[in-house]
């Protein structure tokens, strides 16, 4: 297993109390997997995949639990090995490309300047080297496209340089905060393609952040639920769409639109809101919302199995 | 990037001539005197207002009167000062600019460097007492007039303390030409220089704090943090690039307003003759050719000085240059 | 909030300056080189002998540090620098406050039309102030107050005498104008262009309306913000052109008026000149700091920036 998490949980401290924005979250991840995780916003599936990065810089923030990556220990490690492995082994990337680079660099100089912060090599190595990644990448010019600033590339483009700036220490696990959320349909497609493309010539494994389901049955091998700071479900992808096994999922799942068969009257949503971190319902988080509850659900928080297509509901444990 | 200077070398020219024009009109149609008994003096006998009446062109349209004024103080210079005699005015104000840029220069390198110092290490730090600290002095610092600074430090360095080791190498107030008294011209300038700068000092570290602090929360500094890179690293080479930019604007259009009002308060105080104490001079006597000249002089010198810290801008944002 | 306390606390200090000069028996305002005061039982002359130099001359008392009594000397004068101070305060108080008024007034006027109307008027009227911003502010102030102090201004029925303090109130008040009415037009064109204003607009509310309903609100925030900064600025302004001499004219005295007395006396009695720069740091530092406050209070994203000369 390249990445091994076990009973993550990241509390804030702040002035209203502590909020904990994820407890207990465990899953695996092997080489060259695509992992999709999905939930609503407050999901906690951002700050999980911040915890692997290391990328929590609150000092108000407490991380416990285990986050194994190729066998060592993640929590707890000294900065500046945490920083050896970032945008190096492990890169991520973030959902808005209109602001996610510096507006007064070239993207040929970002580039280089990740590649350069982790390998000892000449600057026109680096450049060489930035030039592949954006070919790579499917820049129809890179060497013309090096030497332009953010602000003269269009959403799709600076997308790519992103990852593009990822990928360029090759690293073994990339992780991507809703990549396509910020981009129209048509460039989601090639920017998913693009994933599954380099995911085949790299061997990276990926751990995606969506809220759209359309694009996990595209490209995740395997996906977990979130739902207020906890994993309600996870299983592959065949088994999770054709067997959602925790009521949350199927409502996800039938809150998509059908394309084909009778048109619905009304579009079904799943009544309420996810509840406030800092005030969560005891017992199962999504008691109050779910459609199937009975009574002991408010007092006992289900836990979530441990086979491979597990569900964190007492229902389910019953059947 | 050629036609965004071109567009603002353009807009400079014509902010000169705005300036122009209102210069002549204060000092020409203001209501409630004769213009002519204003420049001419309290005392002018009757042959001396008629001569200026004439020279100046009172008896004819407001557009020839402001086409004679731009001539005797641009292009033959001859603008004399009835105060004092037929002094030649714009010679006078030519001597005095090598003394005001040789101030006002050596306080914007002193200025620029400290405060990018104190931002720097403020943002870096923040909210540690170190912070703080810094931020009270710069507090302090533009709440003191700097005129009232200069005395203090007149006070302190050519008085009070001039016979300790700290201070006894400070030389009597006045200036010392570059050229022919290099050791001299440094001496006599680091005390204004660092009044000077005090005030601006204050202003600057405050302002690229704040600006270093919000650009650490921009989303691509969250990049930078993915990529690896060290919180030093981030710090100098991103965000205080970005914030370096807003840093420059300020200091573009604060530069006018230093030469036109600190500078000058400074030269009086340290006796510095230049443009700021010929105008003061001429104040006290009612001199109006000589300030007329001045300001003049003073304003397109601002004007100029705002146009190439603007070009400079457009040179440090590539946003800008490539729109 | 405390140094909105200090602030006050200078300011009712000033108001009082009329009760502290008949409580000490002084008159700020005329010579009195004969004075003759009683420190601590025995009569000293309030203009002692000068001991410096070559011994001509006179040299004030220093500070006696009794309140009411020459508490802190007197200036070459021979008037109590204690009372001048309090009554160069109410001035420069009060010339401050009225032309941040003014400033204020003027200023929102000029965005406001600017940013609502937009089209030519807009056009002239920020030429118009950015020509009159590039115009350095000391410059400016002095070609207006050269122009204006000798002999006062007269357009038609407005008569303002040289010695008044109205001159230097307008004079400070025009020359800040441009600083408020940029970002009042700045402010005034965003939110003309945000969405609710468009759709009261396409709605047929009138302008007037619109104006003080939707607008006026998010402007006056940014305009109390102004004022504390705006005094403080003034205040710094006031100082130096009265220390320039083109301010507040004598027999009146203003804090800068008064270190421009205190340079003769600058090196034998420097508390002539220190107490008046102390006292304009003091208040400027307070203000701006209660400005600050005010602003994070109110407006934590205001683009309002500390005030520089």
């Amino acid at each position: 297993m390249m990445l091994s998490v076990r009973d993550l949980r990241v509390s804030f401290r702040t002035e209203d109390g502590l909020v904990q924005a994820i407890d207990g979250v465990s899953f695996d991840l092997a080489e060259g997997e695509i992992l999709g995780v999905v939930g609503e916003s407050g999901s906690g599936k951002t700050v999980s995949l911040l915890a692997v990065m290391g990328l929590i810089t609150d000092p108000n923030a407490v991380i416990e639990g285990s986050i194994r990556y190729k066998g060592r220990e993640l929590v707890g490690l000294p900065a500046r090995e945490l920083r050896r492995l970032r945008g190096n082994e492990i890169a991520m990337i973030f959902q808005d490309p209109m602001t996610a680079l510096t507006p007064v660099y070239t993207i040929g100089w970002q580039i280089a300047e990740q590649i350069r912060a982790h390998h000892r090599i000449s600057k026109a190595k680096a450049l060489a080297r930035v030039e592949e990644l954006l070919a790579e990448v499917n820049f129809p010019n890179p060497r013309e496209a090096m030497s332009r600033y953010p602000h003269q590339l269009s959403g799709g483009m600076r997308q790519r340089a992103v990852i593009a700036m990822a990928l360029s220490c090759n690293p073994a696990l990339l992780v991507a905060d809703e990549p396509t959320t910020a981009l129209d349909v048509t460039v989601q497609a090639g920017i998913l393609d693009l994933v599954r493309k380099l995911r085949a010539t790299h061997n990276s494994a990926v751990v995606f952040i969506t809220h759209d389901m359309g694009v996990v049955s595209e490209l995740a091998d395997r996906v977990m639920v979130m739902y207020a700071g906890r994993v309600v479900e996870r299983g592959s992808r065949s088994e999770l769409f054709s067997d959602p096994r925790h009521p949350y999922t199927r409502a996800l799942l039938d809150s998509i639109p059908p394309l084909t068969g009778d048109k619905p009257s009304r579009l079904s949503s799943i009544p309420g809101s996810p509840p406030s971190l800092l005030r969560l319902p005891q017992g199962c988080a999504f008691g109050p919302r779910c459609p199937v509850r009975y009574e002991p659900c408010a007092t006992e928080r289900p836990a979530l199995g441990t086979g491979v297509h597990a569900a964190a509901c007492l229902r389910e444990v019953e059947a | 990037m050629i036609y965004a200077i071109l567009r603002r070398f353009g807009q400079m020219l014509f902010v000169m001539f705005g300036i122009s024009v209102i210069v002549f009109l204060i000092f020409f149609a203001t209501p409630g005197s004769d213009p002519a008994a204003r420049i001419a003096g309290r005392n002018a006998s009757p042959e001396v207002l008629e001569a200026v009446r004439h020279s100046f062109g009172f008896d004819r349209p407001l557009y020839v009167q402001y086409g004679l004024m731009i001539k005797k103080i641009f292009i033959t210079g001859d603008l004399t000062s009835f105060v004092n005699r037929g002094w030649k005015v714009v010679p006078a104000v030519l001597d005095a600019i090598p003394v005001t840029l040789s101030l006002v220069f050596g306080a914007a390198i002193l200025w620029v460097i400290v405060s990018v110092i104190i931002g720097i290490a403020a943002a870096a730090t923040r909210d540690s007492w170190l912070d703080k600290l810094l931020m009270a002095l710069g507090l302090l610092g533009i709440s003191m007039p700097v005129y009232w600074l200069g005395e203090v430090m007149n006070l302190i360095s050519q008085s009070r303390y001039h016979d300790t080791w700290l201070f006894s190498w400070v030389p009597p107030l006045g200036y010392k030409p570059l050229m022919s008294d290099p050791k001299g011209w440094f001496l006599t300038l680091v005390i204004p220089w660092i009044t000077l700068a005090v005030l601006y000092i204050g202003i600057y570290g405050r302002v690229l704090r704040a600006a270093i602090i919000e650009s650490m929360q921009e989303d691509f500094i969250r990049t930078a943090r993915a990529k690896g890179l060290s919180e030093t690293r981030i710090l100098l080479r991103h965000a205080l690039r970005t914030s370096l930019i807003a840093f420059v604007t300020l200091f573009g259009l604060d530069f006018g307003a230093l030469v036109g009002g600190s500078a000058l308060l400074t030269e009086v105080v340290f006796g510095l003759n230049g443009i700021g104490k010929l105008t003061y001079d001429a104040m006290q006597n009612l001199d109006l050719p000589m300030i007329m000249a001045t300001v003049m002089y003073a304003s397109m010198f601002v004007v100029l000085a705002n146009a190439v810290v603007d070009f400079i801008y457009i040179l440090l944002d590539p946003r800008v240059r490539t729109s | 909030m405390a140094s909105l306390a200090v602030f006050l606390m200078i300011v009712l200090a000033c108001l009082s300056a009329p009760l502290y000069a008949r409580w000490a028996g002084v008159d700020p305002f005329t010579s009195t080189l004969d004075a003759v005061i009683q420190i601590g039982g025995v009569e000293v002359p309030v203009m002692e002998a000068s001991t410096e130099g070559l011994g001509l001359g006179y040299t004030p008392i220093g500070p006696t540090w009794e309140l009411g009594n020459y508490f802190l000397g007197a200036d070459s004068q021979g008037r109590d620098v204690m009372a001048r101070l309090l009554y160069g305060g109410l001035n420069s108080l009060l010339i401050a406050g009225a032309a941040t008024v003014f400033t204020l007034i003027l200023g929102t006027a000029a965005g406001l039309i600017a940013g609502y109307f937009g089209g030519i008027t807009d056009t002239l009227l920020s030429r118009f102030l950015d020509i009159l911003w590039a115009f350095p502010i000391y410059l400016l102030a002095i070609s207006l107050s050269i122009v204006m102090i000798a002999k006062g201004i007269s357009i038609g029925p407005i008569q303002i005498e040289s010695g008044s303090l109205w001159l230097p109130i307008i004079i400070i008040g025009i020359v800040y104008v441009p600083y408020v009415a940029r970002p009042i037009r700045g402010q005034v064109l965003s939110l003309r262009n945000s969405e609710f204003v468009l759709a009261a607009i396409n709605l047929g509310v009138p302008g007037r309306r619109i104006l003080w309903r939707d607008i006026q609100p998010n402007v006056t925030t940014t305009l109390i913000v102004f004022v504390p900064l705006m005094m403080a600025l003034n205040m710094l302004t006031e100082s130096a052109l009265s220390f320039l001499s083109i301010g507040v004219q004598p027999p009146a005295a203003s804090w800068g008026t008064i270190i421009q007395d205190g340079q003769a006396l600058l090196y034998t009695r420097p508390l002539v000149a220190l107490a008046p720069g102390l006292a304009i740091a003091i208040s400027v530092m307070a203000l701006n700091v209660f400005g600050d406050g005010l602003r994070d209070a109110l407006d934590p994203r205001s683009k309002v920036q500390l005030g520089r000369a």
